[in-house]
C-alpha cells in the first residue's frame, strides 16, 4: 500500500496527535465516507509562513480563505491514510517497479529544431529564450488584497 | 614565522607558508591586515591542522569536502537523443524532451550507465545494483521542467575512495599519499545556460546543455587544505580522461566544483560550511579553499559567525563573495521519478539468461576492460625504466608525455635515467615556454632520440647537444647529424690536436699554473674553461681534464 506523506513541514503548521486513534488494516468500501478523522479535538490551522512557503515552492495561489480552507480539506481527507497499518511494509513509487528499464543506445536521433521550439516563446532574441532575470520575489499572502477580503 | 618553520615536518605545511606569503599580497575585502601572524595555521601529514601560534590560542582545523560534477562524454544526452555538444547555435541541439514539452518521456542512454559504472570500479565503489531516479524541484529558467532527474535516494554507487599525491615542499623529491572518502557518485541531468543581460533586465536561456548527462560525485570532508582539494581534483581528471567517461575539462564546464569549507577547534564539532562556487580551474579551486578557510578563522577570531551560505569565488580579486538570489534554505520536494523503473544492474553470478544483450550492463564485463588507471601506469613506468616516482608523475600530467618518452627510450642507446633528464628539464621546458602541447612538439621523438644516440657515441659534447636541440626546436627538417656538421659542433676526435691547445693554454696562464702546482685544485676548471674556448666548445671536458692534470705533472 502506497502511504502519501506530505511532508514534515506541514506538520509544523498542522499539529496532528502521535497516532490515530484507531488502526485497522482492511477493507475499505469505495463509497465509504471517511467518519471524523482521528485529530484533535481543535483543527489546527495552516499557518501564513506554511503557506507562504508552499505557494513559493509550488508557484500556487491559494488566494482566499475559501483556497486555504479547501486545501485544509484536502489534507484532513489524504490523513485517513494513516488509519492503514504499514509496518514492515517497502514503500512502493511506482506500479512500473517490476518492469524493465528500458536501455537506449546512444545514437543522435534529436533536435535540430530550434525554430519550432521557438514558436510558442513569447520573445526571443537571436534565437536564445527570453526570461525574466533570476526568480522574481512573490508578494507576500498578506500584502495581498484578495486574501485579505477572504478572510473577513 | 621562525617558530612555523620549524613546525614544518610534512604534509602540505610548506605550502601553507608560500600559500600565506601570497595572501598577504591580496587586495582582501575591507581594510584589516588579511593574516593575524599568531594564528598561523599549518597541515601536517596527518591532515589536521597544528598551530604554530606563539601566543597558544587553540588552533583551527580546516575541513573542505567537495562536490563534483563531471559531464558523461557520450554522443547523446541522458534522457533524450539529441545531441551533446560543446558550443553549438542557440537551442539547436535540443529535443522536445529537453524542452519539457507536455507528453514526453525520459529514456535512459545506456552509455552513460557504463560511464558512470566505468568511474565507479576506479574510485573503489560499492554499485548499487539496483538505483533509483528523483526529482528535485526548484524554479529556474534553465530548468524548463520545473525539476532535475537526479538520484537522491539510492545512487548508482557509494562508499568509495581516491587516492592522491602531493609533493611536500613543493620540491618534488617528497610524495605523500592520501586519501578522500566518496560518498556516493549519481547519474543526473545538466540544467541549460542562462545568460544574464543585466542592463536590459531579461535572462536568455540556451537549453542546449539540459538534458546532458552529469555524474555527480560527493566527497566526504577528508581534506584540510586548497592543495589537498587540487591535487584530489587533478587526479580524478585524469583518471576520468584515461577511462573516457568524460573529457573533464574544466574550461569548457566539463568539470565543475564545489567546495564546503568550514573550521573548528580540535575536539569541538565541525563548525559551520559555507559553499564555494563559480571555480574554473584547479588553480583557483587551491585559491578560493585557502582564501575562505582564512575568511573563516579571521572572522571567528574576531568574535563573529559564520552563515551557512553561498559563496562565489571572484577570481579577479581573489576572494570569495556571497552570492545574490539565495532565499534561506531550498526546500527540493524530491519525490519518486515515477516515469522510470529501478535501474538493475547485474553481474556475471547474476545475469539473467535469456534477456536480450543490448538491455543487460554486466558490471564484471565493464570491470575486465578497465585501462590501467594513472597510478598503476606510474607504477609501471618506475618499476620498467627506474625513473623516480616523481618524474614518472610528471610523465602523466601531460598529455602524450609518456607515450614520448617511452618512444625516445625505444629508439636510443641511451639509459631510460638519462633520457628522462633530456625529457623533463629540456623537452618540457621548451613545450612551456611556447604553450605547446606535446603532440605540437616541432621535434619528434625520432629527431630526439637521433640527437642523444650522438651524444651517447660520444660524438658531440652535452652542451653542443643542448645547442642542437635548440636548432631543432625551430622546426626546419634537419637532423641533428647535419645541424652538427652545420654548426660545426662535432667533438674534436684528434687526440694530438687536443693535446697542442692544451699545451698552448698551460703556456699562456703561467699564474694560473703555478697555483694549481701550489695546490689550488679550482683553478684547473678555469684552465679546462680556456681549452672549450679556444675549441668552440667541440672539446670533451672529461679529455681535457685528464690531458692537462698529465701535463701538469710532468
Amino acid at each position: 500500500m502506497r502511504v502519501l506523506s506530505l511532508g514534515r513541514w506541514l506538520r509544523a503548521g498542522l499539529v496532528l496527535p502521535g497516532g490515530p486513534a484507531s488502526r485497522h488494516s482492511g477493507d475499505r468500501h469505495s463509497g465509504h465516507r471517511p467518519q471524523a478523522p482521528p485529530q484533535g479535538p481543535a483543527q489546527q490551522k495552516v499557518s501564513v509562513e506554511v503557506l507562504e512557503h508552499l505557494e513559493q515552492l509550488a508557484l500556487v495561489d491559494f488566494r482566499d480563505s475559501e483556497g486555504v480552507e479547501r486545501l485544509q480539506k484536502a489534507i484532513q481527507f489524504a490523513d485517513q491514510l494513516h488509519e492503514v497499518n504499514t509496518d514492515g511494509v517497502e514503500p512502493m513509487d511506482s506500479v512500473l517497479e517490476d518492469r524493465c528499464l528500458y536501455l537506449r543506445e546512444d545514437d543522435v536521433t534529436e533536435g535540430n529544431c530550434t525554430k519550432e521550439l521557438l514558436e510558442n516563446a513569447r520573445e526571443t532574441v537571436e534565437e536564445y529564450f527570453v526570461a525574466p532575470p533570476g526568480n522574481i520575489p512573490l508578494v507576500k499572502l498578506e500584502e495581498q488584497k484578495t486574501y485579505l477580503q477572504g478572510s473577513k | 614565522m621562525a617558530a612555523m618553520a620549524t613546525m614544518v615536518a610534512a604534509g602540505c605545511g610548506g605550502v601553507w607558508c608560500r600559500a600565506r606569503q601570497r595572501c598577504a599580497r591580496w587586495p582582501g575585502p575591507g581594510s584589516r591586515p588579511f593574516l593575524r601572524a599568531q594564528r598561523a595555521v599549518v597541515c601536517n601529514a596527518r591532515g589536521g591542522a597544528v598551530s604554530a601560534g606563539k601566543s597558544g590560542l587553540a588552533p583551527w582545523i580546516p575541513v573542505v569536502g567537495l562536490e563534483i560534477h563531471a559531464q558523461i562524454s557520450s554522443n547523446s544526452k541522458l534522457f533524450s537523443g539529441s545531441r551533446v555538444q560543446f558550443a553549438a547555435p542557440p537551442n539547436s541541439l535540443v529535443s522536445f524532451f529537453d524542452a519539457s514539452l507536455p507528453g514526453t518521456l525520459p529514456v535512459l542512454n545506456r552509455r552513460c550507465v557504463e560511464a558512470a559504472v566505468m568511474t565507479a570500479l576506479a574510485l573503489n565503489c560499492r554499485i548499487n545494483k539496483k538505483s533509483l531516479f528523483d526529482r528535485k524541484h526548484y524554479f529556474y529558467a534553465d530548468l524548463p521542467a520545473g525539476y532535475q532527474i537526479t538520484q537522491q535516494r539510492v545512487p548508482i554507487a557509494v562508499n568509495g575512495s581516491l587516492s592522491y599525491s602531493l609533493c611536500i615542499d613543493n620540491k618534488m623529491s617528497q610524495m605523500v599519499t592520501k586519501t578522500v572518502r566518496i560518498k556516493q557518485i549519481q547519474l543526473e541531468q545538466d540544467s541549460g545556460k542562462s545568460l544574464h543581460d543585466d542592463t536590459r533586465s531579461q535572462t536568455f536561456v540556451d537549453l542546449n546543455r539540459a538534458g546532458v548527462g552529469l555524474m555527480e560525485l560527493v566527497m566526504e570532508p577528508d581534506m584540510c587544505c586548497g592543495e589537498e582539494a587540487a591535487a584530489a581534483v587533478r587526479e580524478l581528471q585524469l583518471i576520468l580522461q584515461t577511462l573516457g567517461s568524460s573529457q573533464a575539462v574544466m574550461a569548457e564546464g566539463q568539470l565543475r566544483v564545489d567546495a564546503n569549507v568550514s573550521v573548528h577547534h580540535p575536539g569541538e564539532p565541525y563548525g559551520v560550511r559555507t559553499e564555494v562556487k563559480n571555480i574554473n580551474s584547479i588553480r583557483f579551486l587551491a585559491k578560493a579553499v585557502d582564501y575562505e578557510i582564512q575568511r573563516q578563522i579571521q572572522e571567528l577570531g574576531n568574535g563573529g559567525t559564520i552563515l551557512n551560505e553561498t559563496r562565489a569565488f571572484d577570481s579577479k580579486l581573489g576572494c570569495t563573495v556571497p552570492m545574490r538570489d539565495k532565499e534561506g534554505k531550498q526546500d527540493y520536494r524530491f519525490m519518486p521519478e515515477p516515469n522510470l523503473p529501478p535501474l538493475i544492474l547485474y553481474d556475471a553470478k547474476s545475469l539473467p539468461a535469456n534477456m536480450n544483450h543490448q538491455q543487460v550492463i554486466n558490471i564484471d564485463w565493464i570491470h575486465e576492460r578497465l585501462p590501467d588507471l594513472p597510478s598503476v601506469k606510474r607504477e609501471k613506468l618506475v618499476e620498467q625504466y627506474g625513473i623516480l616516482p616523481e618524474h614518472s608523475f610528471t610523465l602523466l600530467s601531460e598529455d602524450g608525455l609518456a607515450e614520448f618518452f617511452e618512444s625516445v627510450v625505444k629508439q636510443t642507446q641511451m639509459k631510460p635515467k638519462k633520457v628522462i633528464g633530456w625529457i623533463l628539464n629540456d623537452l618540457l621546458s621548451y613545450l612551456k615556454q611556447h604553450s605547446l602541447t606535446v603532440k605540437e612538439s616541432p621535434v619528434s621523438s625520432f629527431l630526439l632520440a637521433d640527437l642523444l644516440n650522438l651524444l651517447e657515441k660520444k660524438e658531440i659534447s652535452s652542451t653542443a647537444a643542448k645547442r642542437v636541440l635548440a636548432e631543432l626546436w625551430k622546426g626546419e627538417g634537419k637532423t641533428p647529424l647535419e645541424t652538427v656538421k652545420e654548426h660545426k659542433l662535432e667533438l674534436l676526435q684528434d687526440q694530438k690536436e687536443l693535446e697542442q691547445i692544451c699545451q698552448a693554454v698551460i703556456d699562456g696562464q703561467e699564474n694560473e699554473v703555478m697555483a694549481i702546482k701550489a695546490g689550488n685544485r679550482k683553478v684547473l676548471n678555469k684552465l679546462i674553461g680556456l681549452v672549450q674556448k679556444k675549441t668552440q666548445g667541440r672539446s670533451n671536458p672529461v679529455l681535457v681534464k685528464q690531458l692537462l692534470e698529465k701535463k701538469l705533472s710532468e
